[in-house]
């Protein structure tokens, strides 16, 4: 292992992750949820998949109202940081297909089972999250240093 | 004020939570991916992000443990599911795979559509029709 050191950014990461922590709590002490995104996109759409009215998933729209503003409310500060999706469109597809299924069958993703769920200590979480982990590391090693690309 | 506060709460919540992710660079795929990447040049950034968030949420979501209600007086919705099953796991690896090929998250990717990131939109529509695919394949059951 060998640690690309100019791109490491502990304190940026640090600072963000303190953020999304905040966040995560004041939602669970003020709106009594849990701050997963999946849940959070789940929720109003089967609800407009089966047209049932919006009203009851309130938190969870104005939450996506947040999260969409966000780098709208950081440029009127700052440039927002540079990004590279390199994924052609046939990956993003799958991708997108493969985190949409896969969370809504585990109930959760980074946010609910990875910051929420570990710090309710839920055992069901860890196991999540060690899985998903798993995978990803393996999905990245076997794309560029098995397939080369 | 109340009144003001709960409604504007999760508003607050989500906006906090969509600034966190851009300033620890988790809404870059490339990023994410160089995380994932245990064999390459290795950034280890994502894990002080999740190490971050844990360690602040860790003592209020304690607290919550013990109440029946939030600040605001409202029940706290603790998810009920029990039992580690191949749901939970199999769905674990699914997510991987994707997270794994584009470097995105369901939370990112939705910040990064609003960045505008080129591209992101596809990996969104397709994040979407695989939520309510499940929902899907479930009713029929």
């Amino acid at each position: 292992m060998q640690i690309d050191w100019p791109s490491f950014t502990p304190m940026a990461a640090l600072a963000g992750g303190v953020l999304i922590g905040a966040a995560s709590a004041l939602y669970l002490l003020l709106a009594g949820r849990i701050a997963g995104i999946t849940g959070i996109l789940a929720g109003p759409l089967a609800a407009l998949a089966q047209r049932r009215p919006l009203a009851l998933q309130r938190p969870q729209l104005l939450f996506l109202v947040g999260l969409l503003a966000a780098p709208l409310v950081w440029r009127l500060f700052a440039p927002l940081p540079e990004a590279t999706l390199s994924a052609g469109t046939g990956v993003l597809v799958a991708a997108g297909l493969l985190v949409g299924v896969g969370t809504r069958l585990a109930n959760g993703c980074t946010s609910g089972h990875g910051v929420c769920g570990l710090a309710r200590l839920s055992p069901r979480s860890l196991a999540n999250v060690l899985v998903f982990m798993g995978a990803g590391f393996a999905t990245v090693y076997v794309v560029r240093h098995v397939m080369g690309a | 004020m109340d009144r003001t506060l709960k409604a504007l709460a999760p508003l607050l919540a989500g906006l906090v939570f969509g600034i966190g992710l851009i300033a620890a660079g988790m809404t870059d795929p490339a990023k994410v991916q160089a995380f994932l990447d245990l064999a390459g040049a290795w950034d280890p950034s994502l894990a002080l992000v999740m190490g971050g968030a844990i360690a602040v949420a860790l003592v209020p979501f304690g607290w919550a443990k013990r109440q029946r209600r939030t600040l605001m007086g409202e029940p706290v919705q603790w998810p009920t599911a029990r039992g580690i099953d191949a749901r939970l796991l199999g769905g674990g690896a699914l997510f991987g795979i994707g997270w794994g090929l584009a470097g995105l998250c369901p939370g990112p990717a939705i910040v990064a559509l609003a960045a505008g990131l080129e591209g992101v939109w596809i990996f969104v529509l397709a994040m979407l029709a695989g939520l309510l695919l499940v929902d899907l394949v479930d009713a029929r059951r």
